[in-house]
């Protein structure tokens, strides 16, 4: 403990001087965020490198897929990325923008050779080629061999199996409200989510048909409800499934004693004989600007690409690699479930690089679970879709100029420093100034650290919000993204989704949840606190259980206790005789949800604050309280309650602040849904930085939002913290 | 309340025996959700059948072992240990720091009078209403610039900074309640004001610096998305990030992530349990005999 803190203070006095030398080897290094079977692939094919460079330091780090795009973002132009790192083509235009990859030296043509064309044109943008595939990952057909014996030829085939299945099989799983699964089947049906230059396609004849069917699989019981990415493991792994659209990545995760093979997506009769044809992403090493060693640095893309490092990729981590000389070597070529693969993959169509793709899904989305929950017709969804993505992907407001801004600042600035000159100059000031030195001994330090590592990163992300576009596009926009937010532009005022609904939502479930917190650890604290109370210690260590637990997982917990066919909330209802409820279908049970969990979450908190409140009130109050022949309800209203309340107000304005921002519960158990109306402001916010081609300005500007409502709705609380002193 | 024990007879127990029934509703609420997570880390490939009382068909620990006996490729370094050290250190060191930095201005906001408070108290509360989203790139050029990315004492700082406004409103909060009789008593014993504030008021604020320190330790507990970012080097991971490397992108390991996350709850319920005996201890032990 000693050893950190003056180091940690000398950093904050010396900052910026350090930088220690480093070792003068060669070295690269390379990030990845692959699961276990991949990363253990990839280890093995670093050792041959490793052999084969004795001189050269290969650092390889395996970052969490949650956390990879924003860590590249920041750690690349600070100089802390990697050399090399491996990604999905898709994200490559976004990372160019950035400014986070630069254009290899164009690689000789055997090098280029050893891939197929399309594969090395997933990597360019604008014919600059920025990494060299590495695998290509579509969806194929998992069947379980004990229910099916033929490969159904089209997926109306697989349909059939319906009637001949036992009790309890599905025909098939696949993540029917997933626009990235159902693209396969629009594909088929002649559609496309988006076309070549990124403009939206998901409408017509060949939309509605493929929603039409999306729909029939649903409503005959050919595919579960509700399906995620989990359920489909689950399913097709116990056997529950009789078919399973998935990629080569469920393979590791299917038990031992299972039989089971995979051949490339059915035909579809419906679409008169056309194939499904899945998605497929290329997966390549891509150079990040500012390596180190660039000559390194290409030698390892081209190693891994390449036939050598693609084979224990393939072997051990059950790659589709893309090396055309890896697949003459048999342990790949005579590989049935690789080879399926492969199959799938040229069949298949690879993701546009436009940066529009990536926002078309979520869009998409909420229209394919509107149509299956048969809220509206394909027709009026699909319109909204589109209105949402046009919404999403509308240029950044043009540039202002920022003179007007400068001008501002400046005066208040000055107005600012006039101000305290004229404070200072009084007397009566300076002797204050004077009678609070020190104080000042005891607040400098936080002062100081607040400052530097709380207000200056807050102030500099507020700043943010008069900016528009991103990475090297940057512009000052003035107050656009503000004025875009506040009249719903491109929206109704009160649309899902609009500034001013989703305020209404986050406002009605910041109060209901803090009632309950409150009520229910105060009363929990209470009764706890009785003296005479037995196993107290085991009593309040299982309560705060909800607490300890990390939320992320305990979340996902309560989403699957609300499934619609597999959660233990409609078994409960199904055993007390009463129907099953689509949770999620509509606002108010998914918005119960949300709260339910929520307050589970949070009164643990409220309980161990009351705890350590109720302490601190003098016991011989109640003593002569009892003495005076007060009730145990007079001595709660005249002693307790009066005496808790100050004490409990900074626990209870920090819980209201954290509620109206608690991101976590809202993104992980319902999602928004049923179409977005359970989003709270900082959900919505995060939508835009994150999943929406990252419009930080616009996210910004959220936040700014958010925190102004704020300071309007906490100024009572914000009194009785500060009148908190006097009243002592 | 205390006047309950000596009431006699029936009217006692029955009040017992609602307080018991009361907090085993509480605790079967609390533990069911945990009850799910336990039988996923506890089955390798259950189906998901619609139960009502979670129970794997045949336990095994193998998720635990395969979470918890994690070591480097080359097997000379048990990363997992390493990885707990990592949030072990960083959590009570951020506990620690946030309670030095906190205490003694929180101290300051409830005994002094002085230029400024009003407007640091307020300032304090905003910090909180800002969402984080925001801040964090600005944040890690921050860190980048004092070159503290990868370091244990960066993201100490950064914890322990955030954690900074709740504990000064939660000390400043039990500091009022604390009659200034007894560190003017001490102080006319000879004590100097801060002697006075270390030996006098600090004891008798021991509730409030136990809920503090488990406010502070759990902030930098659980935190996932900084720590992910921050840190560059296997070794120099918390759990919280390992953990998360369990859900990928398409594939999730939720029996191992199950696991992960009953492994790092119990910490936090072994702080507690050390720290509850403080909470209970109040005004009349301790700090006023002193």
């Amino acid at each position: 403990m000693r050893r950190w803190l003056p180091s940690a203070l000398a950093a904050l006095a010396l900052a910026g001087t350090a930088g220690g030398a480093r070792a003068q080897e060669r070295s690269v290094t390379l990030w990845h965020a692959y699961g276990e079977e991949e990363a253990a692939g990839l280890r093995r094919a670093l050792d041959t490198f490793r052999r084969e460079h004795a001189d050269t330091r290969v650092d390889v780090v395996h970052n969490a897929f949650g956390a990879y795009a924003s860590k590249l973002e920041s750690a690349i132009p600070t100089g802390h990325g990697p050399d090399v790192f491996i990604d999905a083509h898709e994200r490559l235009s976004v990372y160019v923008e950035l400014g986070l990859v630069e254009a290899m030296d164009p690689p000789d043509f055997a090098t280029r050779l050893d891939f197929f064309g399309a594969h090395l044109q997933a990597l360019e943008v604008d014919n600059a080629l920025y990494g060299l595939p590495l695998a290509v990952k579509c969806a194929a057909l998992y069947l379980n061999e004990d229910h099916v014996t033929d490969t159904p030829r089209s997926l109306e085939d697989v349909e059939r199996l319906r009637g001949d299945l036992p009790e309890g099989v599905w025909p098939l799983v696949y993540e029917a409200e997933s626009a990235y699964w159902d693209a396969a089947l629009l594909h088929a049906y002649g559609g496309a989510l988006v076309d070549e230059d990124g403009a939206w396609a998901f409408e017509g004849p060949g939309a509605e048909t493929m929603l039409a069917h999306v729909v029939r699989l649903t409503r005959e019981g050919v595919v579960p409800e509700e399906p995620n990415g989990d359920l489909v493991r689950q399913l097709f792994a116990s056997g529950q499934a009789a078919s399973a659209i998935s990629g080569p990545w469920l393979a590791p995760a299917l038990p031992s004693d299972l039989r089971w093979r995979v051949v490339p997506l059915p035909r579809v009769e419906g679409a008169g004989g056309a194939p499904m044809r899945p998605y497929v992403t290329v997966e390549g090493v891509m150079l990040a600007s500012g390596a180190r060693d660039r000559a390194l640095a290409q030698e390892l893309m081209q190693f891994l690409a390449g036939a050598e490092g693609s084979l224990p990729r393939a072997v051990t981590g059950r790659q589709v690699v893309a090396s055309r000389t890896a697949w003459e070597d048999p342990r790949i070529a005579d590989d049935v479930f690789l080879g399926t693969f492969r199959r799938a993959a040229d069949a298949g169509r690879i993701m546009s690089t436009h940066p529009h793709q990536r926002m078309a899904f979520e869009p998409a989305e909420k229209a394919i679970r509107k149509v299956i929950r048969g809220d509206v017709g394909a027709g009026a969804a699909l319109a909204e879709a589109h209105r949402r993505f046009d919404n999403v992907t509308r240029p950044p407001p043009p540039e202002r100029s920022p003179t007007m801004a400068v001008i501002a600042v400046g005066l208040l600035l000055f107005l600012a420093c006039l101000w305290l000159v004229r404070r200072a100059q009084s007397a009566q000031v300076r002797a204050e100034v004077r009678a609070s030195l020190p104080a000042y001994k005891y607040v400098a330090h936080a002062f100081v650290a607040v400052g530097v590592l709380v207000i200056a990163p807050l102030l500099v992300g507020a700043g943010a919000s008069f900016f528009g576009g991103r990475g090297t596009d940057m512009h000052y926009v003035g107050l656009a993204n503000y004025a875009d937010i506040i009249t719903a532009a491109g929206g109704g005022i009160l649309d899902h989704g609009s500034f001013w609904l989703t305020l209404l939502v986050t406002v009605l479930w910041t109060a209901l949840n803090v009632i309950l917190h409150v009520v229910i650890g105060v009363a929990l604290a209470l009764v706890l606190h009785r003296p005479t109370m037995k196993l107290k210690a085991p009593y309040r260590v299982l309560l705060i259980l909800p607490w300890a637990v990390p939320n992320y997982v305990t979340a996902l917990s309560w989403k699957g206790m609300f499934h619609r066919q597999f959660g233990a909330m409609n078994a409960i209802l199904e055993g007390l005789g009463a129907e099953p409820v689509s949770w999620f279908g509509q606002w108010s049970t998914a918005f119960g949800a949300n709260v339910a969990t929520n307050v589970w979450l949070g009164f643990p908190f409220m309980m161990v604050v009351t705890l350590g409140a109720l302490s601190a009130i003098p016991k011989d109050l109640y003593e002569a309280a009892a003495v005076d022949g007060a009730t145990a309800w007079q001595r709660f209203k005249l002693i307790t309650l009066p005496l808790l309340k100050p004490m409990l107000a900074p626990a209870v304005a920090m819980g209201s602040i954290w509620t109206f921002n608690m991101f976590n519960v809202v993104f992980l158990v319902s999602g928004g849904e049923p179409d977005g109306s359970t989003e709270i402001l900082v959900s919505e916010a995060y939508r835009w930085a994150f999943t929406r081609s990252s419009q930080y300005g616009y996210a910004a500007a959220y936040a700014v939002l958010i925190f102004g409502v704020l300071l309007l709705g906490t100024r009572r609380f914000a009194k009785r913290l500060d009148g908190m002193g006097d009243t002592a | 309340m205390s006047g309950g024990a000596a009431q006699p007879g029936g009217r006692a127990i029955l009040m017992e025996t609602l307080a018991h029934l009361a907090l085993v509703a509480a605790v079967a609420f609390a533990l069911y959700p945990v009850l799910w997570v336990v039988t996923l880390a506890l089955s390798s490939g259950d189906a998901p059948d619609p139960v009502v009382i979670p129970f794997p068909d045949s336990p095994s620990l193998d998720n635990f072992e395969a979470v918890a006996g994690r070591t480097s490729a080359d097997g000379e370094v048990w990363l997992f240990g390493l990885q707990l050290m990592n949030s072990v250190v960083i959590a009570l060191a951020t506990a620690l720091t946030a309670v030095v930095i906190a205490t003694p201005a929180a101290y300051a906001l409830s005994r002094f009078r002085f230029v400024g408070a009003k407007a640091a108290t307020g300032t304090l509360l905003a910090t909180q209403m800002f969402p984080g989203v925001a801040a964090a790139i600005p944040l890690y050029l921050m860190l980048s610039y004092l070159d503290l990315i990868d370091t244990r004492t960066g993201l100490i700082l950064v914890y322990a900074t955030t954690a900074v406004p709740f504990a000064i409103f939660q000390m400043r909060g039990a500091f009022d309640g604390i009659p200034r009789d007894l560190e003017e008593a001490a102080m006319v014993d000879g004590a100097s004001r801060f002697g006075a504030f270390v030996r006098v008021v600090l004891p008798a604020a021991r509730p409030a610096l136990a809920v503090t320190i488990l406010f502070a330790f759990m902030t930098a507990w659980n935190e996932f998305i900084l720590a992910a970012t921050f840190m560059s080097r296997e070794e120099m991971f918390t759990l919280p990030v390992v953990l998360q490397r369990y859900v990928g992108e398409f594939d999730a390991r939720w029996g191992a992530f199950a696991a992960g996350a009953i492994l790092v709850s119990v910490p936090v319920m072994a702080l507690f349990y050390v720290l509850q005996r403080h909470l209970v201890a109040g005004l009349n032990a301790g700090g006023v005999k002193g």
